[in-house]
């Protein structure tokens, strides 16, 4: 298997951390796993992407440009990223924040509103998982319940409030 | 042996300086390295260890160069617009002989530039960087285990020549997350006889890098170029990828060469025979063993993030044996896969460099 | 007591932490009064085994010639840098620089000035001579104005040059200074004044009360154009009164040491 993954957000919507507990998962499951952030200050309020590859093989590029798996966030991200997913591969789109709809036929699109479905389980924040978890059910290519472990083990850390 | 964690490669060269028994950390906060400092003010304070964060570049490998005068393992890291801060401390510790580690994680340059990956202080790193005559062993990983790997062992080198010794890294492999096995935690080491400890029932001792007399500084120079040879005799390093039955080799450390790899396997699935020269060591470089490649292939393909600085290097090693193309990425731009493979088709069709640059 | 010690009783003699050997400062440098003192200090104190001296880029930068310690010699400004590396890691060593004005308060201002403020637990002998000697004789930050050097011919102009930097005033602004001091060594009253500020430069260190600092204004024979006894006359005479003698800090705790 090699999976590449994109998620991306505005900073703040949990895009990076999505990431990582994908290739906490990854690696739980005895893959090659890379992740990397996009960075600087870009990240304080702005888009905030990072990019996951999931690979039987040892990872020699850790950024692409096209990936199989995307998650969108929000409307720049669903811009930006859209038109980048590799054939036959996977858009998954917070439709609680993205208006726009894929004309693309030769990828499957999710609309899942993210944002709604975190704040009726109670917890707006979560809105990242509701759409990593999307995206695991209908391209698996991590078990769910590995990313439920790698959750419990690496809640992140809160920052503390003077930053 | 602990098992395989999941590291961003800023935090992993803390923690492997740690483990190869830093003792003290000096630095300054710049994108993209600062985790480097973030980690080591927690972790080193916990460990009764010395952590400060300097008010400058300079400062900082001034107090790198005091603590290595107290004989202690000691380390700063930083990004390129602090590297070249550094050059004047370096250049003194380079010639007192003193063991100790710089960490450059490389960005876009000149100037301020960015605070993207980039290779471009090749050249400053490996042929000085500082006045006067002197060369630093420069370590090149490629992956995340490798920096690890290679922070250890520059402290090892360090003190095996007395000697500083440099991590290549860039913003890449800084910020990046990849799994890593983490060695043991070592012994600290006990100072050195050299060192300043307080002249108890022994002979003083000086540490400096002046010597007004010519021929007295021309036989520190002999020594320290002595050292040198050593280093070039015993300590290159470098790896092969897919090279044995290869038409076309592509030269390349680093980040980028980890990206030369993936394009390498897809150039290999549509059948052309192209393979990897790595090197992990930058100076001392392998010119030898490139050498002997150059002898083998049809065609060299140089990729860097920078304008063709290992280029010069490759080069020498090759004394135009072979036609050498370069591919370059410059001011944070981080090559595509893509991009290299598009190169190596070209070689293939015959097609002109896609990146002009007068071939060898 | 044989008849001969008796006769020939030693009153004076090279400290121990000062070396057999001769310097290379001109004929009335102030140095070599500033070195011997530091040295009977050191002696006194008992500290020989633990000190550890940084040299500056200036002409004290053969310093590690002269005195009888483990000896760095640092890039021109850095040694508060330097020292503060070499303290950190050993907080039992007396760390100790050495540091002329052009070092101090021009190239190295900012090394100083946050080293201070660190509080680092080391001490600094700043020595004020108003002129860069080493390099000839060539304007310093603490140059007055109106006094010609190389690169003054015409004098310090205030206007084109700036103003003459009162270190001891500045740095005693700062918190993590526990000790700053002005002295001189032009006069034997002075000179035992200068003795015993150095004295508890280093007690306070020995204390760990925090940064002292022990300026020193003093004379460039050679680069002033003048004889030794003119040079001390000058100093007296013009410098004093730019840079008043006194201490500008004293913390907490260093009366009693
Ligand atoms: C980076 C650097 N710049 C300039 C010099 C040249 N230089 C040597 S000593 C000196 C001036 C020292 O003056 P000061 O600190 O007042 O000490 P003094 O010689 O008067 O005792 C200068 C500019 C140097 N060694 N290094």
């Amino acid at each position: 298997m090699h999976e590449e993954v994109i998620i991306s957000g505005f900073g703040g919507q949990g895009a990076l951390f999505a990431g990582q507990l994908l290739t906490y998962a990854g690696l739980a499951e005895g893959r090659h796993v890379s992740w990397i952030p996009s960075y600087g200050p870009e990240m304080r309020g702005g888009t905030a992407h990072c990019t996951v590859i999931i690979s039987d093989e040892p990872i020699g590029s850790p950024i692409i440009y096209r990936p199989t798996s995307c998650i969108v966030l929000n409307p720049p991200s669903f811009e930006k990223y859209e038109p980048l997913v590799k054939p036959g591969g996977y858009l998954i789109v917070n439709s609680s924040l993205v208006r726009q709809k894929s004309a693309r036929t030769d990828i499957t699109v999710v609309e899942v509103p993210a944002n709604d479905l975190a704040y009726e389980i109670g917890n707006v924040r979560v809105a990242n998982l509701v759409l990593l978890g999307a995206l695991l059910g209908i391209n698996p290519f991590v078990k769910l319940e590995s990313v439920i472990q790698a959750l419990e083990e690496h809640v992140p850390e809160q920052r503390p409030a003077y930053h | 042996m602990s098992a395989k964690m999941l590291m961003k490669g800023n935090e992993a060269i803390a923690e492997s300086a740690i483990r190869a028994g830093c003792q003290a950390y000096f630095g300054y906060p710049i994108t993209p390295q600062t985790e480097v400092l973030e980690y080591m003010s927690r972790r080193m304070p916990q460990l009764g260890r010395v952590f400060l964060q300097a008010e400058s570049e300079l400062a900082a490998v001034n107090m790198l160069y005091g603590a290595a005068c107290a004989g202690v393992r000691a380390m700063t890291s930083t990004s390129s617009p602090g590297f070249s801060l550094m050059q004047e401390g370096i250049s003194y510790i380079a010639c007192s002989m003193v063991p100790a580690v710089v960490v450059n994680v490389m960005r876009g340059g000149p100037g301020l530039g960015n605070i993207q990956p980039a290779q471009a202080d090749y050249s400053q790193m490996t042929k000085g960087g500082g006045h006067g005559d002197y060369k630093v062993l420069t370590l090149a990983p490629s992956t995340i285990q490798e920096l690890v790997d290679h922070v250890g062992l520059a402290f090892d080198l360090a003190d095996k020549y007395r000697q500083i010794v440099f991590v290549i890294a860039d913003g890449m492999l800084g910020q990046m997350m990849e799994p890593v096995e983490l060695p043991e935690m070592r012994e600290l080491r006990s100072p050195p006889a050299w060192a300043l400890t307080g002249a108890k029932g022994r002979p003083k001792n000086i540490i400096t890098s002046l010597y007004l007399n010519a021929p007295e500084l021309e036989k520190i120079n002999q020594q320290l170029q002595a050292v040198f040879r050593r280093i070039e005799a015993d300590e290159v390093r470098y790896e092969t990828y897919l090279l044995d039955d290869a038409d076309i080799a592509i030269v390349a450390y680093g980040t980028a060469a980890r990206i030369a790899r993936t394009a390498i396997r897809r150039a290999r699935e549509a059948g052309i025979r192209v393979g990897l020269f790595r090197p992990i060591t930058v100076y001392p470089f392998p010119y030898e063993a490139l050498g002997e490649v150059a002898g083998r292939v049809q065609e060299m393909l140089v990729v860097e993030m920078s304008a063709g600085q290992m280029l010069e290097d490759v080069r020498i090693a090759t004394c135009c044996q072979v036609p050498i193309r370069f591919f370059g990425k410059m001011g944070g731009i981080v090559p595509l896969p893509e991009d290299i493979l598009a190169e190596i088709e070209a070689i293939t069709q015959g097609k002109p460099a896609l990146v002009a640059r007068e071939g060898a | 007591m044989a008849e001969a010690e008796k006769l020939e009783r030693v009153v004076f003699s090279r400290p121990k932490a000062l070396s057999d050997t001769t310097t290379h400062y001109c004929p009335g440098c102030i140095h070599g009064i500033v070195h011997r003192l530091i040295a009977e200090a050191i002696d006194e104190l008992g500290i020989q085994e633990r000190t550890i001296g940084i040299a500056p880029v200036g002409c004290s930068v053969l310093a590690y010639h002269y005195f009888d310690v483990d000896f760095a010699e640092a890039a021109h400004g850095r040694a508060p840098a330097m020292a503060t590396g070499l303290k950190r890691v050993q907080p039992d060593k007396i760390v100790f620089t050495y540091q002329g004005d052009g070092d101090l308060a021009a190239i190295g201002t900012n090394e100083i000035i946050h080293a201070v403020n660190r509080g680092e637990n080391i001490t600094t002998f700043f020595i004020n001579n108003a002129i860069y000697g080493m390099t000839g004789g060539q304007m310093a930050p603490t140059t007055l104005p109106g006094q010609v050097t190389t690169s003054t011919p015409f004098g310090r102009d205030v206007r084109a040059a700036g103003y003459p930097l009162r270190v001891c005033e500045m740095v005693a602004t700062l918190s993590g200074a526990a000790y700053v001091v002005r002295r001189t060594a032009i006069n034997p009253r002075e000179i035992r004044r200068l003795k015993k500020a150095i004295l508890t430069a280093f007690k306070v260190q020995m204390a760990g009360l925090g940064y002292s600092l022990v300026e020193v204004v003093s004379n460039c024979p050679t680069n002033w154009g003048m004889t030794p006894i003119e040079s001390l006359e000058w100093i007296e005479k013009n410098m004093l009164p730019y840079y008043p003698l006194g201490d500008f800090k004293v913390a907490e705790g260093v009366e009693n040491l």
